[in-house]
């Protein structure tokens, strides 16, 4: 196997029986992450992200397929991957009665770190996550943010070489958020840490260095944040106009149109060449009595590509 | 397999999460504590003193004779006079009374002739003082009749013994068949097996609900260290609240302790192992703390009623005792009545010193097996 | 205001019905324990294991047969000594032990017999039988021994009879059956276990989960809150009621005597009393954990004080005092009232008064301290 590669998923498949029938919660998935490296698995709600990590960590039994961790397979030596890996689970989880340094203390006699290495360990990474001045406030009493980060501090007690972080920055405020990606960036820079880290926002993407997108329990791309943007074909314009869905409809129809998009008030319109078509997308609209405001041509994001690239691959199917 | 550092910060953790809630803490032994308090005082086995309404309507020596004869034997106190038989049934309907006496006009005559007759009138909605005012009502009027023929008899010239056999009873172990002894043994084990089921089923299960449970599967910690870690604070517990209840229980209220002391608490031990081991099966089962509620509770009203703690066993169908032996308490209960109130060792009671080492064995075994070690 | 109740109802409603093995656990619990009630519980203890030592000669054969054919006692050993007779009650192998002196027959002759009944008063019940019926049958054998002996000397016994008759009349159960008298009791013990335990977790599960707050964002008032959540609890808790009331009087065949609606009207407000006992909980309890402690007490002590099981009149004055600080104690009274006696308004009105003024008491402080809690 690729030495660089510290964590892998192969063919994954989990389907869950429910009173309902079956939910193919992972559905073929492959996935893999290298030393040193930040994947993004990114998706919707209930797009299979929880359940992926879940199956690589050994928490949930697999129904088919691979995976593995440093060398581990997930079923067969699922605590040698614990020991291993840091992880922070979505839902917060950390025993709520105990204070920031008995959680600490907890998770550090749990991975074997050794009794005189605790001390120092302990009060470095609460200096990391800015939680020095926390430290006998108990974990239940923390706002949002700051249990983020005590997860993350405690799931690095043991200097895990690989980081599993199920949306770590749901609920956090936006510069919270924002710390809390430095100290992800650090780690990965510094100490060279693998982190597979999973995420609905698609602005959080851009910081990996790569990105899988999964619908559905299945992977739609994976590659750098860059690349991403780049399949998408064609170039993109934005505007307002003051009948979304009318004008959505009316400027599919057009020649040069390749796809359209909404979001809220706006219309985002890929075509094959945004500076000839422009002109002739305005006056259609107004030919149809439907003002149009703020026509620009934008770089296009994470969003659109996923959500191109999602259509895309629907398409496919249904041909 | 067990790695002591691991196992170490799982007991650390317990113990902090039971220290740091005192209240609960408190509630934990205050509860035991109360209810056997309580229990002592309010369950008054042999029931005695059934409030009577009496209906005399002769007035007569041989009447009054008769309802003497019935105050006297302590089972029965006249709480009101009735003019006639409607009235004693109103003085039932309405719960004044739970007995009623009605002796018909001309009783004594009627007596003389060998024709008196007495009617007895109980509160069939209360088994309990019925069944007590059955029995005591039948054995005092025979009685009572046999000396009114004996009496005659010797009127008649018969001289020599005529009640030939006395029988003397003697009760062992509880000469004035006393409910406190019958009671306290019981009900310490009783309240030994709520707490240690309880206590457990709540930890776990708390675990799952809250989420913390992923968190610690995603340790390395081996599922057997997180039991360990979990029933060990507990046992230190259920031994303190042991130590607790039994002093009042046998020093506070005077119950009478025959047996060997030793012997009780590492049998004690033993039994408390097994209530781990059923509240950890109980966990495997419920995933809210409000499921784990449902089922002790469940149990526990299982346990008031099957394992011979309160009710004898012998009269219930095989089934239902069936259901009885799947309870420790059923074990114990004979048990602690063989040790502590008879005062007898190992040698006689070692079967069921067995069967409840098998049940632990076999509870922590099945719960290890089915506790989950995944999330699925 | 309706329509967030509404709201919240929904929710909950969704909720349960969700949970199938909760709700399925509500539903059977209350069966399997009529069912229990109905046939496990016998107080009267009958053939006894009996060990009998120096039987000689059929005097002794006798007097043992005539124990044996009360019903009460079975002769399961005959020993040497009363040692052994100690030893087999020691062990548990036998409840009697009847030991004849050596000189029995002579002393039968003489009109002096003593036979040493030796009875083990570690389990209550069977010693109480064992105690009462030794003593009557001793009786009933020397009627008899007497009865013989006068026809020997030539006295007419065909009018030898004891000139004194009883009547026993039963009221309400004359076949006295357990289960008459512990229905009506079980239903009141269940409406009330049912409804303190489903309103006292509700509440505070919301709270330890930190679904409360998002919850209390919103506009649903405190008292809103409180209805939306118990109103589909009182629902579940009328269904196990009504599955009861149908299988204790259809199936197990229970006389019900009084006015249903009579009885269902008073349910009601029952039911309210221990709605208001389990928000009372919810609100001082922080956690499941200290719900479940109360809980256990309250339904354990409720069960012992309120007369359910032992009658309140042989309890200490100041116990029964304890006992009516519990609803159940007051609605048994009732339940009984109208179920086995048939009897209703005019007779029961102080009772009926007396739980809709614990019904206030409990409600107002309830929802005092639980707006207090929110704050
Ligand atoms: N334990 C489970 N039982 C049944 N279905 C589940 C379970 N866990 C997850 N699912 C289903 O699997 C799908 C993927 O869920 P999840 O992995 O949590 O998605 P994400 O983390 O991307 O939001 C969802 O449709 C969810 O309902
Ligand atoms: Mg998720």
């Amino acid at each position: 196997m690729d030495e660089r590669v510290t964590l892998y998923a192969r063919n994954l498949v989990k389907v869950f029986h429910t009173r309902r029938g079956e939910v193919r919660a992972v559905d073929g998935l492959s996935l893999e992450v290298h030393r040193g490296e930040t994947v993004g698995l990114i998706g919707p709600d209930g797009a299979g992200k929880t359940t992926t990590v879940r199956l690589i960590l050994g928490l949930l039994r697999r129904t088919a397929g691979e995976s593995g961790v440093l060398g581990y397979d997930s079923m067969r030596d699922p605590f040698a991957i614990r020991a291993a890996t840091g992880y922070i689970a979505q839902r917060f989880a950390l025993p709520p009665d105990l204070t920031v340094q008995e959680n600490m203390r907890f998770f550090a006699n749990v991975y074997g770190v050794p009794r005189h290495e605790q001390r120092d360990r302990i009060d470095r990474l609460l200096a990391f996550a800015g939680l020095l001045d926390f430290r006998s406030r108990l974990a239940g009493h923390l706002s949002g943010g700051m249990k983020k980060k005590l997860a993350l501090a405690c799931s690095l007690v043991h200097n895990p070489r690989v980081l599993i972080l199920d949306e770590p920055t749901l609920g956090v405020d936006p510069v919270s958020r924002r710390e809390f990606w430095n100290l992800l960036n650090d780690l990965r820079a510094v100490e060279g840490v693998s982190i597979l880290v999973c995420t609905p926002y698609m602005d959080e993407a851009e910081r990996c260095q790569r990105v899988a997108l999964i619908a559905e329990g299945r992977l739609i791309a994976c590659d750098s944040p860059a690349a991403i943007r780049r399949q998408v074909a064609g170039e993109l314009l934005e505007c307002r106009p003051s009948d979304v869905r009318r004008a959505k409809a009316l400027v599919a129809e057009l020649p040069g149109v390749l796809e359209v998009q909404t979001y809220g008030p706006s219309l985002h319109i890929f075509v094959d060449r945004a500076d000839e078509r422009r002109a002739a997308i305005v006056a259609a609209l107004e030919a149809a009595g439907i003002r149009c405001r703020g026509m620009r041509r934008i770089i296009p994001q994470m969003e659109e590509a996923f959500i191109s690239l999602l259509r895309r691959r629907q398409e496919r199917e249904h041909a | 397999m067990i790695d002591l550092q691991r196992l170490r910060a799982v007991l650390r953790k317990e113990l902090t999460q039971l220290l740091r809630d005192r209240i609960t803490l408190l509630l934990i032994f205050m509860m035991p504590l109360l209810e056997l308090f309580f229990f002592a005082y309010a369950v008054n086995l042999s029931v005695d003193h059934i409030p009577t309404a009496v209906c005399d309507l002769s007035l007569d020596v041989r009447s009054r004779d008769f309802i003497d004869a019935l105050v006297a034997s302590g089972y029965f106190d006249i709480a009101e006079y009735a003019a006639g038989e409607a009235d004693v049934i109103a003085a039932l309907d309405e719960g004044r009374v739970r007995a009623g006496i009605v002796i018909p006009p001309d009783f004594a005559a009627q007596v003389a002739r060998g024709q008196g007759e007495v009617l007895i009138i109980l509160d069939g909605s209360d088994t309990y003082s019925v069944q007590a005012a059955y029995s005591a009502a039948t054995a005092i009027a025979q009685h009572h009749a046999l000396d009114l023929m004996v009496e005659k008899l010797r009127r008649q010239g018969q001289t020599f013994e005529l009640m030939p056999v006395e029988s003397s009873v003697r009760v062992l172990y509880n000469p004035t068949l006393d409910g406190l002894i019958f009671i306290v043994p019981a009900l310490i084990a009783m309240l030994l097996q709520i707490l240690t089921v309880n206590l457990t089923a709540q930890s776990i299960v708390r675990e799952w609900e809250l989420g913390t449970i992923e968190q610690l599967l995603a340790t390395p910690i081996r599922p057997l260290e997180l039991i360990l870690g979990k029933l060990l604070p507990n046992l230190i517990i259920a031994a303190v609240a042991l130590v607790l209840i039994a002093l009042i229980g046998f020093v506070g209220m005077g119950v009478p302790f025959r047996g060997s002391v030793l012997l009780f608490l590492f049998l004690s031990l033993l039994f408390a192992i097994s209530g781990l081991g059923l509240g950890l099966l109980v966990s495997t089962v419920a995933h809210t703390q409000n499921e784990a509620e449902s089922i002790t509770s469940m149990l526990m009203l299982l346990s008031m009623l099957l394992t011979g703690f309160i009710y004898p066993r012998e009269p219930m169908p095989a089934i239902v005792r069936l259901v009885g032996d799947l309870i420790p308490l059923t074990y114990f209960v004979r048990i602690v009545r063989g040790v502590v109130t008879r005062g007898v060792g190992l040698t006689l009671v070692w079967q069921d010193v067995a069967a409840l080492a098998i049940y632990a064995a076999l509870a922590m075994y099945l719960a290890a097996r089915f506790f989950h070690l995944r999330l699925d | 205001m309706g329509l967030r109740i509404w709201a919240v109802m929904q929710k909950e409603f969704i909720q349960t019905l969700r949970d199938r093995r909760t709700l399925l656990l509500l539903l059977s619990i209350p069966i399997i324990e009529l069912f229990l009630f109905a046939y496990a519980i016998r107080m009267n203890v009958d053939h006894l294991r009996t060990v009998v030592a120096g039987a000689e000669g059929a005097e002794c054969y006798a007097y043992v047969q005539a124990l044996e054919a009360s019903g009460y006692f079975d002769v399961v050993a005959y020993v040497d000594d009363q040692a052994e007779v100690i030893r087999a009650i020691d062990g548990g192998r036998a409840r009697v032990g009847v030991v004849f002196p050596p000189t029995f027959a002579r002393d039968l002759q003489r009109g002096t017999a003593q036979v040493l009944i030796l009875v083990d008063g570690s389990d209550f019940f069977p010693a109480q039988t064992a105690y009462g019926m030794a003593g009557v049958t001793a009786q009933d054998y020397g009627f008899s021994v007497m009865v013989e002996r006068l026809e020997r000397s030539g006295y007419d016994t065909r009018f030898l009879h004891p000139p004194l008759d009883m009547r026993m009349r039963i009221l309400y159960n004359p076949d006295m059956s357990d289960l008459v008298f512990l229905l009506p009791g079980l239903l009141a013990m269940l409406l009330q276990t049912q409804t303190l335990v489903l309103t006292s977790a509700a509440i505070v599960r919301e709270r330890e989960l930190g679904t409360m707050e998002a919850l209390l964002v919103t506009p649903i008032r405190p008292l809103e809150l409180m209805l939306g959540k118990i109103i589909p609890n009182i629902i579940l808790v009328i269904l196990d009621m009504l599955l009861i009331l149908a299988l204790g009087t259809g199936l197990l065949r229970v006389p019900f005597r009084g006015n249903v609606l009579f009885f269902f009207a008073v349910s009601a407000l029952y039911l309210l009393s221990g709605l208001g006992l389990g928000i009372l909980v919810s609100s001082i309890s922080r956690s499941q954990k200290q719900t479940q402690q109360i809980v256990m007490v309250v339904v354990l002590l409720g069960a012992i004080l309120s007369g359910f099981i032992f009658p309140r009149y042989a309890m200490p004055k100041w116990v029964q005092m304890v006992g009516l600080l519990f609803p159940l104690t007051y609605f048994l009274g009732i339940s009984r009232g109208v179920i086995n006696k048939g009897i209703g308004w005019s007779v029961l009105r102080p009772s009926v008064l007396s739980i809709a003024l614990y019904v206030l008491v409990v409600l107002g402080v309830a929802v005092v301290s639980f707006r207090r809690r929110l704050e």
